[in-house]
């Protein structure tokens, strides 16, 4: 095992997380079958990082990036890789994630188990935020609308609000942004 | 030892006695340590002890070769090999480093060794190896491997189909391809000696029907460990079979929602039978409502392993373990958090082992307020009168907290605390921890293992070669500032077996200064240190009867050895004593000095 390899694992933190659906359904795999069978990427780059910790209100991490140590902390790896977690959960119910829309004074929280559909999902959003979505489209994305609704996965990519079937939704999204203006314009097709 | 000393009025009086006789006082005598002094006392003694030796603990494969232990031991029943370094553990070890389990079973079969028991930890083995161990020892009784790889379910139904005899398949923490085969259909219908059989590392399905009729047809089974393909209803149903003799149960079962309520019924309906139930583990991904349905039978158990169950939530760890009056080991996660640590310490008064494991363990949330602190070491200390062995994984530490720690309990043998974050100080005085672990190792004078983290200078390795006289392993990350550390605890701790060092700042002096003492010792392991190549290269010169191996960064290492410059620090480093010399089977990655 080359240490250079390892370290590049460790260095993208995401890698080595455990990213598992619902239990029963294969971990990755769908995600990256979905991926290849859509065509094209279902990441869409996002232009300015730095841009989006200042809308947010708060940076991802409140002190210094930790660094990533190889084999840090000395957790056999058979148990690094059984412990699941879904740190989304609050009072062992549901799965809360936070909602943020730019230029919003605040941030809400949403369970996303609530809801059994993203039409539903994206009507309470837009009532929580009262802006509207417009509609969706697999290939272009969300038309019609200044804000397009992303969120960001397990792996830490930003992605579209709709373009993985829900259950995997729910099971992989961390939070939701809602983008706004010239920067969700900056969203589409991969040229 | 105390029995045989008793018998024993002086050696040569005892050497009128027939060596049935002195054999079996020997039998007496279990420890490895003690056979291994018995057998230096006298010709007569060696002969009679390794002609009456059974069982042989191997700490390192590489110190001897399996045909020499054979010649040394040809009525051994039973065998533990231990195979890569600790820091394997952690990635540190490149997968193909070696281990191989092949060469002692072949070796054994050639031998006809009659082996019974093999227990084996951190070597690698194959579905050959195991197809071959189950057709060569007819009497083969017992398997338990540790944090194996390198072997799929085929491997294991060999086992299943071939041991006429098993009573033992135990398997703990390995890597093992699922090939969702039968391997549980291939014991035979004539299999009944089971006692002990646990499969959690299994990711993949079983066949239910198959445990089931298993399960009904051992009736000595006392220890079951399912994995998490076996859902609650199926093991109610086995529960039922079994449940008058069962000692041991590790639960994990899918369970996305509630559960269904019958299903649930007939599972309490099945513990409530659990009357001999002594020890729980598993529930991987399983909710509180299954753990809360041990609570009657929680004031039974003395051994709790719940640091799987990452689904449930630290108020409900805490409301179970209340109820454990009688716990004596106890692995949990740091979700139950100090206020959970306290409640520890107020119930659970035989506590003797605990472990606690870090939850978070790609550190998402910064403000992790369940974590684990200083207060909850303390709270334990205070509490539990019996406890001598801890890991502990936290956050932040305090000298005035070990400092207690160290008061509340001198009976420590194994004592092991990481805080997760490398070097970080006594979060109340900035100090570094050096008085802490101080405190610790001067009061804990029985200590045979410590693990040290946060900051920490030469002078913890001060008092660690001064108080800490009974120290086997010492394990240390992200410490010390010069070689002074290293050579202080080299030269204090006589007792020391396995020393493994890790980003610490010591470099050749400290390595080369007493080759020597590396032959008192198992190993040596320094990784991410300041040791060069060419101290690696001075110490194999001098020290003949050792490996001294050095693990390249990439695999192409020892084609560019030529150019290598002798000054170039040594990524990682393992040496140990052998008397086989260099061993065969390393990869491109190794270099043997």
């Amino acid at each position: 095992m080359e240490n250079v390899g390892v370290c590049d694992e460790f260095v993208n933190l995401k890698a080595t997380e455990l990213r598992l659906g619902l239990p029963g359904t294969e971990d990755g795999g769908e995600a990256e079958k979905q991926k290849i069978s859509c065509g094209r990427s279902n990441k869409r780059a996002l232009p300015e990082t730095e841009k989006d910790i200042e809308s947010t209100g708060k940076t991802e991490t409140a002190s210094p990036p930790k660094a990533q140590i190889v084999g840090w902390p000395p957790v056999r790896s058979y148990r690094k890789n059984n412990i699941q977690t879904k740190k989304n959960e609050s009072e062992g119910q549901g799965m809360y994630v936070k909602v943020s829309m730019d230029g919003a004074p605040y941030l809400r929280k949403i369970d996303l188990t609530v809801y059994k559909q993203y039409s539903e999902l994206m009507k309470s959003l837009e009532n929580m935020f009262k802006f509207s979505v417009g509609e969706y489209f697999e290939r272009e994305g969300y038309k019609g609308s200044d804000f397009v609704p992303t969120y960001e996965d397990k792996d830490g990519d930003w992605m579209l609000v709709g373009d993985v079937p829900w259950e995997m939704f729910v099971s992989s999204c961390k939070r939701l942004r809602i983008m706004k203006g010239s920067e969700a314009k900056g969203l589409g097709c991969s040229v | 030892m105390n029995r045989a000393t008793k018998l024993r009025p002086s050696t040569s009086e005892m050497n009128y006695f027939p060596d049935e006789v002195i054999e079996h006082i020997f039998d007496f005598v279990a420890s490895h340590r003690d056979r291994n002094s018995i057998s230096l006392v006298n010709k007569s003694w060696h002969k009679i002890e390794r002609y009456s030796r059974r069982q042989v603990f191997i700490g390192n494969c590489y110190a001897i070769s399996p045909e020499r232990l054979i010649r040394r031991f040809p009525c051994l029943r039973s065998l533990t090999l231990k195979g890569k370094p600790h820091f394997a553990d952690f990635n540190l070890v490149p997968h193909e480093w070696g281990g191989f389990l092949h060469p002692w079973i072949d070796a054994l079969a050639k031998g006809r060794v009659k082996l019974e028991e093999l227990r084996l930890k951190r070597m690698v083995v194959s579905d050959e190896s195991l197809e071959l161990l189950s057709r060569s020892f007819v009497g083969f009784k017992s398997l338990v491997l540790v944090s194996c790889d390198g072997f799929t379910t085929d491997g294991l139904a060999s086992i299943a189909a071939n041991c006429r005899n098993l009573r033992e398949l135990d398997l703990q923490e390995n890597e093992i391809d699922d090939h969702r085969g039968q391997w549980l259909n291939c014991f035979p219908d004539t299999c009944t000696t089971l006692v002990s059989l646990n499969f959690a590392c299994l990711k993949g399905e079983i066949n239910l029907s198959a445990l089931e009729r298993l399960v009904a047809r051992s009736p000595n089974l006392k220890s079951l460990k399912v994995n998490r393909a076996v859902p609650l209803d199926a093991l109610a149903r086995l529960m039922s079979c079994c449940a008058s003799q069962l000692v041991d149960l590790g639960v994990g079962c899918y369970e996305n929602n509630e559960p269904e309520p019958e299903s649930f019924a007939k599972l309490l309906f099945a513990i409530a039978k659990c009357t001999s139930l002594r020890s729980l583990s598993g529930f991987s991904e399983v909710g509180q409502l299954c753990l809360t349905a041990f609570i009657p039978i929680s004031a039974n158990l003395t051994s709790l392993n719940l640091s799987y169950a990452a689904e449930i939530q630290g108020n409900h760890l805490i409301k179970f373990v209340h109820f454990c009056k009688r716990l004596q080991r106890l692995w949990i996660l740091d979700s139950i958090g100090d206020k959970g640590l306290e409640v520890v310490a107020s119930s659970c008064k035989e506590l003797q082992e605990l472990r606690v494991f870090p939850s978070d363990l790609h550190d998402e949330e910064d403000n992790n307020n369940t974590a684990v602190t200083e207060v909850g070491l303390v709270a334990i200390s205070a509490g539990c009168p019996k406890l001598h062995s801890i890991l502990y994984f936290c956050k932040q530490m305090t000298n005035a907290a070990l400092i207690t720690v160290a008061k509340n309990c001198p009976n420590f043998i194994r004592f092991r605390l990481c805080i997760l974050e490398p070097n970080k100080p006594d979060h109340i005085t900035s100090q570094s921890l050096d008085e802490g672990f101080g405190a610790i190792v001067q009061a804990c004078k029985g200590l045979r293992r410590l693990s040290v983290s946060g900051l920490l200078t030469d002078k913890v390795f001060l008092y660690i070669g001064m108080y800490a006289e009974q120290l086997e392993m010492l394990s240390i990350a992200f410490a010390g500032d010069t070689d002074k550390g290293m050579l202080d605890v080299l030269n204090g701790c006589k007792k020391l077996r396995k020393l493994e060092i890790r980003d610490s700042p010591f470099g050749n002096a400290a390595l080369l200064a007493d080759v020597g003492k590396y032959e008192t010792m198992r190993s040596l392991w320094m990784s991410s240190c300041e040791v060069t190549l060419g101290g690696c290269k001075r110490l194999a010169r001098n020290a003949p009867w050792l490996n001294v191996e050095i693990i390249n960064e990439n695999e192409s290492g020892r084609m560019e050895r030529n150019e290598e410059d002798e000054r170039e620090k040594v990524d990682r480093l393992y040496l140990y004593r052998t008397v086989v010399g260099t061993r065969k089977d390393a990869p491109p990655c190794v270099t043997i000095l």
